[in-house]
Parts: structure tokens; C-alpha cells; sequence
């Protein structure tokens, strides 16, 4: 077999960064798979892992069932991180250079609530965006977009006693990416987050309302369900909102459930 | 009351400059008379390494003893936190400096609890990395005992000169095992 042979053998669909497919291509692939889901009658939370218009997942989402499991010790617990990891001035993502970043400086915040709707309490959350111009200070990211010296895009954070978060940050822009011809991502702000237990543990991504690019996106469509995939959009609050100072989004952030009993938890507590 | 949980998205491609931290992986400093080394490659369907991947352990101390201790972020080089995260290289190898997790209760399996992020993987994946060490415990495990003989050994690390050897295969043949917890 010639080399050139061997190329094209191993070159199917699965080659993740190419271009072929258009914006249409991909629209209809996520026009389908709504239209069987929508079928199926059935309700789910989460993103498929198994999604073909987001060509990076083919080779990388497991093919077998997750195997259904119960926590156990360990994993019944979760990491604990204090003021000792991170410092009040890391949740402020405009204060970290000399001068003021570009953009349009906005407030973020909400609650860390796990699945019964209890606060999760000093806990960290970290975020990481790109510019107002939609580019990322990673070496990968090569969008002819302007770097913002006075903006890294990075923050941290412990919730209060009640679970709140806040960050002050600049609104981010769309970026390109080499999904299909002509993609683009809607603005987000990516999330990390901690529970009370192991099992919590999720890095997500929060959008802002309206976006006209949630229709094209094969990430944000790869959670199926309309009201699953609306929860990552933030909303507008203008209690949120400073006077003279910047605009602000309320955004909450719901854990799966935990698995402790009442005897585990006052150990906990103790 | 239950609440409908947020869905997960994609770690991306551009988590490196903001995750990965001086130390993340080192659990315990390297001169630590018990440390060991965690470490492996990640793999995709094809075959072929995983270059933008992140995992986290969560594991017990070495007397099995479940960690409260903050300081994952800024280490003391004393405390231990049972927490680490690494970033792997561009072989999709990554590496942790750590100690073996002891058994939390008599009898009991220790693991390594580990969650796996990607690029291209849509959601975070939980498994467990169970050192290679009591065999009759890893006998008893109830994780363990409920899969087929092909599946368990993907939860299995191996021995090596430095300490255990743990590849994760996000598909194929050899796929690890990766976990559902309820209510998830």
C-alpha cells in the first residue's frame, strides 16, 4: 500500500479538524437528531456524548453503556478548598492587569445549588474565557483576533455561606473554530465546579440570552432537550446590573444529587 | 424537591492556561518516603494518544483516612489534600506524584477516584483506578464483581518501576469502564 493509499484510508469522517462540512450539513445533522429525540418521547439532562455534529466527539465518546454504580466512600466526599487556595481579588477578571481590559465589563452571579436544592457552601468554582474580541490567551488559539494585554480571562472563586458566586468580568465575544466551514461559537464563559461529593464534579459552559448562534452550535445542540440546554443561558438582571459601572447576568448552577446519609453527612458536619 | 441539574459542555481546547496550576499533580512532594507515581495515557478510538485531555484523582490518605484539609491550590508540601488534577502532554501522557489510597474500612478495595475531561468529550467521565495490591479485597469489590473479566482489568492499574500504570481509553475494544452514579 502506498502511503498516499494509507492517507486516504485513514482519513474518513473522523478527521475531527476538518473543514468539509458546511454550517448545513451540520444544521441538518442536528435538525435529525432533534426530530428523533423529540420522537422518543423522552427527557434528558445532559449532553450526548455520542454526537456526530461535533466532529471531535467521534472518536472520543465511549461506545459501551456508563456502568451504573454506587458511590462509595471516597467518592462520597469531595475535595475541601479554602481561602488559603484562593484570594478575593481572583474573582475581579478586569482588576489583574495595569490597565483596564476592553470590552463590556458585566457581573455574573448566582447560586451553587446541588439537586435538592441545598447551597453548596464554600466551594470552589473557576472560570476561563476568551476576550471581548472572542480570543483566547492560549497558545491553540489561533483566531486573527486581538489579545487584550489587560485581560488573561481567568477567575476563581469560593461561594458564601449560601452558596452565591460573583465575578466581574468583560463580555466575551463569538470565536471561529475548525468544526465545520464557516463555525462559530455563540459567547461563553466556561464553568468548573465542585460539589459536596465526588459525584458532582462538572465543567460546564454559561451562555448569554439570545444568542443567534445556538441554532448552528453542535455543542450547545448536543444537549438535546430544549429546556435541558436553555438552563446553561444566563439571564439578564438589572438588580444585578451597576449603576455607571457595568451590565449583570444571574445565572444558577444546579449539581446532580447526593447519595450521603443522614449519619455520613453529621460525620461531615462534625 | 428536586431540581433539574445543569448539563455539562466540553472542557475545550483552551482549558490549559486556566486549570493546570505550579503543583497540581503532586499530591505529595517527590521525596516523600511513600510517594508513588500515578500515570498512564489517554487514548481515543482510534488508537491514537489524546493530546488535550485533563484528569483529577480524589483518592484517601495512606491510612485511609478521607482528607478535609484545603491547600489543593497552593500546597504546603506537608499537607495532604487527597486532591490532584494534570494536564496531559502532547503524548497524552499524564502523571501524578501521590501515595496508595488505604482501605477506608477493613477489607475494603482502595481506588483512586478519577474524573476525566477532554476535548471532544461532551460530558465529564468518572472511573476509578484500583491499585494492583490486595487481591482478595479487589475479589470482594462490589464495582469489580459486577463486570466481566475484559471490563474489570480496564479498572486495574499495573505495576511499574516508579508505581502504577493507569491508561484511559475513551472507546475501542479496551474501553475503560466508565461510571453512571445514580441520579446523575
Amino acid at each position: 500500500m502506498t502511503e498516499t493509499d494509507e492517507l486516504a484510508q485513514n482519513a474518513p469522517a473522523a478527521d475531527s479538524d476538518s473543514a468539509l462540512s458546511t454550517q448545513a450539513d451540520i444544521s441538518g445533522e442536528i435538525a435529525g437528531t432533534s426530530a428523533d429525540y423529540e420522537r422518543a418521547g423522552r427527557d434528558e439532562t445532559q449532553p450526548r456524548l455520542d454526537y456526530a455534529p461535533y466532529r471531535s466527539s467521534l472518536l472520543r465518546h465511549p461506545t459501551k453503556d456508563l456502568h451504573h454504580a454506587d458511590p462509595e466512600t471516597i467518592e462520597l466526599f469531595a475535595p475541601v478548598f479554602g481561602h488559603r487556595d484562593v484570594g478575593a481579588p481572583e474573582s475581579d477578571l478586569t482588576i489583574h492587569h495595569t490597565g483596564e481590559p476592553v470590552g463590556e465589563r458585566i457581573v455574573v452571579t448566582g447560586r451553587v445549588l446541588d439537586g435538592d436544592g441545598r447551597p453548596v457552601r464554600h466551594q470552589l468554582v473557576e472560570i476561563w474565557q476568551a476576550n471581548a474580541a472572542g480570543r483566547y490567551i492560549h497558545k491553540r488559539d489561533q483566531h486573527p483576533a486581538p489579545i487584550d494585554p489587560n485581560f488573561t480571562g481567568v477567575g476563581r472563586t469560593l461561594t458564601d455561606g449560601d452558596g452565591h458566586y460573583t465575578f466581574s468580568t468583560i463580555k466575551p465575544g463569538p470565536y471561529p473554530w475548525k468544526n465545520h466551514y464557516n463555525a462559530w461559537r455563540p459567547a461563553h464563559i466556561h464553568f468548573s465546579l465542585f460539589g459536596t461529593e465526588f459525584t458532582q464534579r462538572m465543567i460546564t459552559q454559561m451562555y448569554f440570552p439570545g444568542d443567534p448562534l445556538f441554532a448552528l452550535d453542535p455543542i450547545y445542540q448536543a444537549i438535546v432537550d430544549p429546556k435541558a440546554r436553555e438552563r446553561l443561558v444566563a439571564t439578564y438582571d438589572h438588580d444585578v446590573t451597576q449603576h455607571e459601572w457595568a451590565t449583570g447576568y444571574h445565572w444558577d448552577i444546579v449539581l446532580t444529587g447526593t447519595h450521603r446519609t443522614p449519619m455520613e453527612e453529621e460525620e461531615v458536619q462534625a | 424537591m428536586t431540581l433539574p441539574p445543569t448539563p455539562g459542555q466540553t472542557i475545550g481546547p483552551f482549558y490549559g492556561y486556566a486549570l493546570p496550576y505550579p503543583g497540581d499533580s503532586e499530591l505529595v512532594p517527590v521525596s516523600d518516603p511513600d510517594a508513588i507515581r500515578l500515570h498512564g495515557t489517554v487514548y481515543d478510538g482510534a488508537g491514537n494518544p489524546v493530546p488535550d485531555a485533563l484528569l483529577e484523582i480524589w483518592q484517601a490518605d495512606r491510612d485511609g483516612t478521607v482528607a478535609r484539609a484545603e491547600g489543593s491550590l497552593e500546597r504546603d508540601g506537608w499537607t495532604f489534600t487527597g486532591w490532584g488534577r494534570a494536564a496531559v502532554d502532547g503524548n497524552g501522557h499524564y502523571s501524578f506524584t501521590t501515595v496508595l489510597p488505604g482501605a477506608t474500612e477493613p477489607g475494603a478495595a482502595p481506588f483512586f477516584a478519577m474524573t476525566v475531561f477532554a476535548r471532544g468529550l461532551l460530558n465529564r467521565l468518572f472511573t476509578r483506578a484500583y491499585p494492583p495490591l490486595d487481591e482478595a479485597a479487589l475479589a470482594q469489590d462490589a464495582l469489580l464483581q459486577s463486570l466481566p473479566e475484559d471490563r474489570r482489568r480496564t479498572l486495574v492499574a499495573t505495576a511499574d518501576e516508579q508505581g502504577y500504570r493507569f491508561d484511559v481509553r475513551l472507546q475501542g475494544d479496551d474501553e475503560t469502564v466508565f461510571l453512571q452514579f445514580p441520579g446523575a
